[in-house]
């Protein structure tokens, strides 16, 4: 969670520089989510992510340095420089990609998951979405299509609860985004996705049901993102700045760790935060060694339009 | 051919090139709306779920943006998955997961992903079926790097591409005209390729050369044979596969006989047929000469039931025939 925390902070800071051209949805807050989530998938396992995605990519194990690489535009980024922060990939910890359209992850994770019934393995899928995207029609569709055939994939909603700009709460006539799950014959949870450990075992338990031929799961994990929507999104006018306040100071997903930690004694805050130092080192080092590497070739523009070619 | 054929309809060379990759690929499903024992919307899945059961041949809901987005996600991990869409119009349901998930996962990954799925859809109008079951959308696919659009006229091409299709390692969007279903032809019993990207000279001649797709490529035969015994030689050229097109066989042909009629049943304005006449102009120019050129394509309109107006709607062997005279007629030709 500390290296997500410290990348996230560290690509604002390098957007500010002008480093970045393209734009960032930054997730700092929602560390546990993508943490207590992902931690429990191995590599063989699948992931799609959504445009909010750096702590997904990070926490199911790709590195920060060609993800810094990738959002620098540079050739040695996880996409060759082609993909952009939004939809960086990484085919070999399962990450089958992130996406800049908002829902269409659902079906393609629920086709992973079919690849995964019909080859008789026990893999499974994770697929990320945000409480907007429970809107979209493909997340219904989705949902229906993994229910029927009692496919292996997990919908991980992170409730944010703002999609851009629009509270959840103006935009569906229920008080619970879970309750969707009924509509499919599937179960559904409502859980507080910044409680680590709640976060570990709600999944866990999908993973478990995916993996003994069960089906699908549908979690719904109530969040917030300290950051605008967007690197556009500065000012945050649809919020309200107690609100804000509140979820950063009271319920901060990586503080609640670590005084659980520390209450039971497991780790010392002095060791902590010597990790913490070494994470960031680490996060610092990677994006100074990513600001020097090149850019794509020209001829870059031509390659992977087709397979084959 | 050493292998032996016998005379089949397009329909049924569809069938065969799906039982055939069946046979020889584990990786290779089906799914699709009513594609089990129903045989799918026009009969091309008939008898394939009793053959390979309903693990591979998967009756979808109604529900196209999940059917084909899971098509997706299935290419991307391993599988060959062949996508049948009842209606090509039903298409626009699917559109983001055709044109912003398959297209483009692997240029925006950088080769990390294939995709390999077939997208096989009947279109084309001529049944009755009104506005929204009778179009002619391929060329929107044209559009977009990263597809392949094919788009086979007879029995012989449709069994041979549509196995190359599912051997092809990209997203194949693949037209069926409807009115071929019935055509005969001779077809290999046994596995084979027709090339994708490779055209197709049908008939050969030496006045004019129509350039012609789908179910056109019927009506320019039929009609080519009549105004032979008028005393026009009419050569006909296929292109088969829109994207990646040969413009080299096409030119080959416009080069000798120095005129050429582009038909499409698609509409015609903006259709396939603009870019068909944007190339031929643009590889002429760098000889520094020009073919004398007509386009004929589907009326500006919705295509209406009525079959009255609906034969209005689309170039018939008439419109083509008095083309072919235009352009052969000596008071306007040019040097």
């Amino acid at each position: 969670m500390w290296q997500i925390r410290f990348f996230e902070e560290h690509v604002e800071a390098l957007y500010r520089l002008g480093h970045i051209h393209g734009t960032l949805h930054l997730s700092i807050g929602q560390e546990a989510c993508a943490v207590g989530s992902t931690g429990l998938l191995s590599h063989l396992d699948w992931m799609t992510s959504t445009h909010r995605n750096h702590g997904h990519c990070l926490a199911k194990g790709t590195d920060p340095y060609p993800m810094f690489a990738e959002i620098l535009g540079r050739s040695t980024g996880t996409n060759g420089g082609k993909g952009g922060s939004m939809h960086i990939a990484d085919v070999s910890v399962g990450n089958l990609g992130s996406n800049g359209i908002v829902g269409a992850g659902f079906p393609i994770a629920t086709g992973a998951a079919l690849t995964a019934k019909l080859t008789g393995t026990e893999q499974v899928v994770l697929s990320f979405g945000g409480d907007g995207a429970t809107n979209e029609g493909s997340f219904h569709e989705a949902l229906n299509l993994a229910s029927i055939w009692q496919l292996p994939v997990i919908f991980f909603i992170e409730n944010n609860q703002y999609a851009m700009s629009s509270s959840i709460q103006e935009m569906v006539n229920i008080p619970q985004l879970s309750l969707r799950a009924t509509s499919y014959g599937i179960p559904g949870v409502t859980i507080d996705g910044n409680d680590l450990v709640e976060v570990v075992n709600t999944t866990w338990h999908a993973v478990q049901r995916a993996r003994a031929g069960e089906g699908p799961t549908l979690i719904e994990a109530f969040t917030y993102r300290y950051k605008g929507h967007s690197k556009s999104d500065t000012e945050r006018i649809y919020r309200t700045k107690v609100e804000e306040e509140l979820w950063e100071q009271k319920l901060d997903p990586i503080d609640r760790t670590e005084q659980l930690l520390q209450r039971h004694g497991i780790v010392s805050k002095a060791q902590m935060e010597h990790d913490k130092m070494v994470i960031y080192e680490e996060v610092i080092q990677s994006a100074q060694r990513a600001l020097q590497d090149p850019i794509p070739e020209d001829s870059e523009l031509y390659t992977y339009v087709y397979a084959d070619e | 051919m050493s292998q032996p054929t016998r005379k089949i309809t397009y329909l049924q060379a569809i069938t065969e090139a799906l039982d055939c990759a069946l046979k020889r690929d584990p990786q290779v499903f089906l799914m699709g709306e009513d594609i089990g024992i129903y045989g799918g919307g026009f009969g091309a899945t008939k008898g394939l779920e009793e053959k390979y059961g309903v693990e591979r041949i998967r009756s979808t809901p109604i529900s196209e943006s999940a059917l084909v987005g899971a098509a997706v996600g299935a290419a991307m991990t391993g599988m060959r998955p062949v996508v049948e869409l009842q209606f090509s119009d039903f298409i626009t349901i699917a559109m983001d997961q055709i044109v912003n998930q398959a297209a483009k996962i692997h240029y925006m990954h950088n080769g990390q992903f294939k995709v390999p799925l077939v997208i096989r859809t009947p279109s084309g109008s001529g049944t009755g079926a009104g506005a929204q079951h009778s179009q002619s959308l391929e060329n929107w696919f044209t559009h977009i790097p990263g597809l392949k659009v094919v788009q086979p006229s007879s029995a012989y091409d449709a069994k041979g591409l549509l196995l190359a299709s599912i051997k092809d390692n990209n997203p194949v969007i693949f037209f069926e005209h409807k009115l071929c279903y019935k055509l005969e032809e001779s077809v290999p019993l046994d596995y084979y390729e027709v090339p994708l990207g490779k055209a197709c000279r049908v008939r050969e001649g030496s006045d004019v050369t129509i350039v012609a797709t789908g179910y056109m490529v019927y009506k320019a035969k039929r009609i080519a044979v009549q105004l032979e015994k008028e005393g026009y030689s009419i050569e006909i050229i296929d292109p088969r596969t829109l994207v990646p097109l040969d413009i080299q066989t096409i030119m080959q042909s416009v080069f000798k006989t120095k005129r050429v009629l582009v038909v499409t049943e698609e509409v015609k304005y903006s259709g396939f047929g603009a870019e068909l006449v944007a190339q031929i102009i643009e590889q002429s120019q760098l000889d520094h000469w020009m073919p004398k050129m007509m386009r004929l394509g589907g009326e500006f309109v919705p295509m209406p039931a009525a079959a009255s107006l609906e034969k209005l709607a689309v170039p018939n062997e008439k419109s083509i025939a008095q083309a072919v005279k235009t352009l052969c007629s000596d008071a306007t030709s040019r040097s």
